[in-house]
């Protein structure tokens, strides 16, 4: 039930997801945030089983900057996403496989780039431009399908995700009110505006 | 919905005269949804072996990774690249160590033997028993409709202009008729000196 989107540009890389806590018919909070930071400029947002994503966000949040402790350096983008795919991969044939799809947006400092990689819960993982989980991922790709370029600005995602979100409002049965928004760039992750249905949607 | 169609792939191996060509398709997707049109199944091994992952993209990338881990170590052990049948044996036995939780992806090998050049293909079943091809090997869920097309194209002593056409064309129209696969298509011809690789445009559909 829940929905998260990442976009790159030439860069930074956005990702946005709703802001739900539900379990079953039960909406607890309407204001949480599940994105969590990985490191400097490591970003990584979810799907699926709250208890599972919080598990599994916080313990590889804490192996990635141990590593940076233990090395004195950050883990390389590309390094942390096989090591999270290698962790979800583990899981799926324990006794605890965890039900969290995963969508990571990094910047690598070295070789100046940024990545957005897809993950599931089986492990799969691919880089894309643009990528998104959940029911919302149907209606968010043709659209990003159709306004998406490379090479866009922040200010173009936010409209193209504006224009995502509208779509979801009119179409998608589930409610979400409120969107987190952030970035990451070469300077870091900034947290951009939170997205409110109730506000208004700006289309630009 | 079998496990082996959840993401959906297609891989062709075809051999030439003193060449190689494997090739497959682009397509990551999860049962009807694409997510990524430009998803490399191919990895290389040595300087002419490659080997190309069907199945279940997760099972593709640990079977992929942990060939790689073995053949590193052989080959720093014996200090030259590995010779393919016995790449087919490493193949074989990792995918065997779990005969009974098995990785849902098969791999298809091409290469050329590192001494005498011979050219070399071989598909396995995902409990790693292998099948050392004469003229092609085909894999994924397009796999029956591959052959039919292999079949139609490939004739002995292909050159590799030749053998670039007759996979390429065996590969795009199998996978026309798998809803599973296309989306583009990679082809990897293998030569005694060079390696060229070359990006298909496919039906998007």
């Amino acid at each position: 039930m829940d929905f998260c989107i990442g976009i790159r540009g030439n860069d930074f890389v956005l990702l946005c997801e709703d802001m739900n806590a539900a379990q079953s018919i039960m909406l607890h909070k309407q204001d949480h945030e599940k994105m969590l930071d990985l490191n400097d400029h490591l970003l990584m947002t979810r799907t699926g089983n709250l208890g599972d994503g919080v598990q599994c966000a916080e313990f590889l949040q804490k192996n990635i900057q141990l590593y940076q402790i233990r090395n004195g350096y950050e883990m390389r983008s590309s390094a942390a996403a096989h090591y999270i795919r290698k962790y979800l991969a583990d899981t799926l044939r324990s006794r605890e496989p965890l039900e969290v799809n995963l969508l990571l947006g990094a910047y690598d400092v070295i070789s100046n780039t940024p990545q957005l990689y897809y993950m599931d819960y089986l492990g799969s993982m691919a880089t894309a431009p643009f990528c998104a989980h959940g029911y919302g991922a149907m209606f968010a790709t043709s659209i990003l399908d159709m306004y998406y370029h490379p090479g866009i600005s922040v200010d173009e995602a936010i409209g193209i995700l504006n224009k995502c979100i509208k779509e979801l409002k009119k179409r998608l049965i589930i409610n979400f009110s409120k969107f987190n928004v952030k970035v990451v760039d070469k300077d870091g992750i900034h947290k951009l505006p939170t997205i409110s249905v109730e506000d208004g949607i700006h289309t630009h | 919905m079998s496990i082996d169609e959840y993401n959906g792939s297609a891989i062709v191996a075809m051999t030439g005269k003193d060449c190689v060509a494997i090739a497959t398709d682009t397509r990551f997707g999860v049962q009807r949804t694409t997510i990524t049109t430009d998803f490399e199944r191919v990895h290389k091994m040595g300087p002419t072996l490659y080997v190309a992952m069907s199945g279940l993209v997760t099972d593709a990338y640990t079977v992929a990774a942990r060939l790689k881990y073995r053949l590193n170590l052989y080959e720093l052990r014996e200090n030259r690249p590995v010779n393919p049948k016995v790449f087919v044996s490493m193949v074989s036995n990792l995918l065997y160590e779990r005969r009974f939780g098995p990785y849902f992806s098969t791999p298809v090998v091409a290469g050329l033997d590192p001494t005498s050049g011979k050219p070399f293909i071989a598909g396995f079943d995902c409990i790693g028993d292998p099948t050392i091809g004469t003229d092609f090997v085909t894999d994924g869920t397009s796999g029956e409709q591959l052959m039919g097309m292999c079949e139609a194209f490939w004739r002995p002593d292909l050159n590799k202009d030749e053998l670039f056409e007759a996979i390429s064309q065996s590969l795009l129209n199998a996978q026309d008729r798998d809803s599973y696969a296309g989306w583009g298509a990679q082809v990897y011809i293998i030569e005694k000196d060079k390696v060229t690789k070359k990006i298909l445009k496919a039906r998007k559909d």
